[in-house]
């Protein structure tokens, strides 16, 4: 822990609907992020990883609205900033990676405009210059042939090439943090670990943190050094890479590895399915959340709260049977 | 670009054949007769038949197309059998006249229509956004022709402000300023139905076009709000606007036939509205074809700007 932190989020929260009727889907998310480190924060789909993401870059649209805590970006509070400050740091400070490349570049430009425009929404350059960045861009990204592929129109690139221009696009300013929220899950199995090793590479390079948010712990598994386990909003489990798939705490983390085929597993024994469903946060159920899923349920679960219990300096997770471990172990 | 625009235009000669085609057999299927039109009722068979054999009506429906098409490639648009002047010479002035009509109602809509539309579509379900659409609504379902009448009411006889109809005035010697205090309420009339239809039509394709994933990740890279709505809302919400534009562009140029005739403006429509009055075949054979004319060219105009708009277009 001796480098600085470049991002720390404490107690985020953020609701959509009123204050009667709604659903906080990020409920006092806390985490850091240390520079050249990898985070991955896991979950099932709708348990609000998109929405923390989204909160960082304060990109959550009306009904929605974050409704607490803090966001701070190398020493900078993020919340307390007004609009226009905070298009000085989308983009330049934080760069971020969306889920469907297919869709996340606009038709009507070509390649090269969408990676200049953001060169030039940051920093003073003359456009020569700035299309002479945007080939080193997608070069460094893998894109052959950039000089001529620049005018080139979306259309024109596979998945694949599209995510890499996106990419580009992303890291184009030299963030320190890097948000990819479902990189991959829109591309093809093979390219999917060329894009992964790619970030993996680059972020290195950079000395970047990144946050990946993906559903896939297979990814977790070869690219995070650190793993958050979201549940209906809340971060149930927090633990460096080898703990988290060998020590796992809470009974969400279990069940979740308990769902992933491994190639040596014994093909007789089915694959076990959490039981019952994801809350409806509209209507959160009282104390633990996973509560009503959980195999291990106390009664005191169903009333109380259960908060982040420490178990090492790397690992915590948010349930009652972590004390019981303790007075046992 | 060079050879969209050839292939786009070697299309028109199909489409201009088979409107001449239309045009010439719809006339042929419509009830009565000319010659007993032109000499009234009381005319004898024999003067009937010596008309019919002037005007070429006793030949055979092929042999009169061909012959009615050969003259109108070569320029020659015939006779008016009302007037007996030279059709091109009746035509083309009202032609003109309808576009100086088309080209302000087209400024007006498009201008009150796409501020309206952009507007409610950035800012929708707001007050200004389910205020102005129930305004078009209302704006588009007025008929021009009742609404022509009460805004001569209003501005030209209660409160004088405006010439009540005509294209200049009688006394007066001309001039364009004249003919702009003339073309107010008459552009004000047509321009309104096309307007609300532009509002909704821009509201909507920018609603659609602020959804995209695209605006998204424009935003997360920090563009600012205006570059945003320009390079990422609008630049793809105008394919759609720009085909309803072309085609409320047809309807002003062929339509506007109603308020010309409230209006007493010499247009096309105006002639149209006479020459079928008249059941005077060469000039509803002439000025139908030139809307049809400019009703295509229109559409060419759109799929021009829409390929300049849209790559993917361009390639396809």
């Amino acid at each position: 822990m001796s480098a600085p932190a470049s991002l720390v989020v404490t107690d985020l929260r953020t609701r959509f609907g009123s204050d009667r009727v709604g659903a906080t889907v990020v409920d006092g998310v806390t985490f850091t992020l240390l520079p050249g480190r990898t985070t991955a924060l896991v979950g099932e789909s709708g348990c609000g990883k998109s929405a923390t993401a989204l909160s960082l870059m304060r990109l959550i649209d009306k009904p929605g609205r974050i409704i607490g805590g803090s966001v701070t970006l190398n020493g900078r509070d993020l919340l307390g900033l007004s609009e226009s400050e905070m298009e000085q740091v989308r983009g330049a400070a934080i760069g971020m990676i969306f889920q469907d490349p297919l869709t996340s570049l606009n038709p009507a430009l070509t390649i090269g405009q969408q990676i200049v425009e953001t060169l030039q929404a940051h920093r003073p350059m003359s456009r020569a210059d700035a299309d002479r960045t945007a080939i080193d861009l997608l070069t460094r990204v893998g894109v052959t042939d950039a000089a001529r592929r620049i005018g080139d129109y979306p259309h024109h690139f596979s998945g694949g090439m599209r995510q890499r221009v996106l990419i580009a696009a992303a890291i184009s300013c030299s963030p320190s943090v890097i948000i990819a929220d479902e990189p991959t899950t829109a591309l093809d199995v093979t390219v999917q670990a060329k894009i992964l090793r790619l970030l993996h590479d680059l972020q290195g390079a950079m000395g970047a943190s990144l946050l990946l948010i993906t559903h896939d712990l297979g990814v977790v598994a070869s690219m995070a050094d650190e793993v958050l386990v979201m549940y209906a909003g809340r971060i149930v489990e927090r633990a460096d890479v080898d703990t988290l798939f060998h020590d796992p705490r809470h009974p969400y983390t279990k069940a979740l590895l308990a769902c992933v085929a491994g190639i040596e597993d014994d093909r007789s024994v089915p694959l076990e399915p959490i039981g019952g469903s994801a809350p409806d946060l509209w209507n959160p159920p009282v104390g633990c959340r996973f509560a009503p899923r959980c195999p291990v349920v106390q009664d005191v679960c169903r009333s109380q709260d259960q908060p982040l219990r420490r178990i090492s300096a790397e690992h915590e997770a948010a349930c009652i049977l972590v004390e019981e471990d303790r007075m046992h172990g | 670009m060079g050879a969209f625009l050839a292939r786009r235009l070697a299309g028109v000669i199909p489409v201009i054949f088979g409107v001449s085609i239309v045009i010439f057999m719809l006339i042929q299927l419509a009830p009565g007769d000319a010659a007993t039109v032109l000499l009234g009722p009381q005319a004898s068979e024999a003067a009937k038949i010596e008309l019919r054999h002037t005007l070429g009506l006793d030949q055979p429906l092929v042999s009169q197309y061909v012959v009615w098409l050969a003259r109108t490639l070569s320029g020659n648009f015939g006779t008016s059998i009302a007037t007996q002047l030279p059709v091109a010479t009746l035509v083309v002035p009202r032609f003109l006249n309808t576009l100086i009509l088309t080209f302000g109602s087209l400024v007006l809509a498009v201008a009150i229509g796409y501020a309206i539309g952009l507007f409610a579509g950035l800012r929708s379900h707001s007050l200004f956004d389910r205020l102005s659409m129930s305004l078009a609504l209302l704006a588009g379902s007025a008929p021009p022709f009742w609404l022509g009448l009460i805004l001569v009411l209003l501005f030209a006889i209660q409160l004088r402000w405006l010439p009540v109809s005509g294209m200049q005035d009688m006394a007066g010697n001309g001039g364009w300023l004249d003919v702009l205090h003339h073309l107010v309420l008459p552009s004000v009339t047509t321009a309104l139905g096309p307007a609300a239809i532009m509002a909704r039509i821009v509201r909507s394709s920018v609603i659609e076009a602020l959804g995209r994933s695209h605006v998204r990740v424009a935003r997360a890279k920090g563009l600012s709000r205006a570059t945003l709505i320009r390079r990422h809302v609008i630049l793809n919400a105008l394919p759609p606007i720009v085909t309803i534009t072309g085609l409320q562009l047809g309807y002003l140029l062929g339509g506007a036939l109603l308020t010309e005739v409230v209006f007493a403006w010499p247009g096309l429509g105006a002639l149209l509205y006479d020459s079928i009055t008249a059941r005077d075949l060469p000039v509803i054979q002439a000025t139908t074809l030139l809307i049809a004319l400019a009703f295509v060219l229109a559409n060419i105009a759109v799929d021009l700007i829409n390929a300049a708009l849209d790559p993917r277009l361009r390639e396809a």
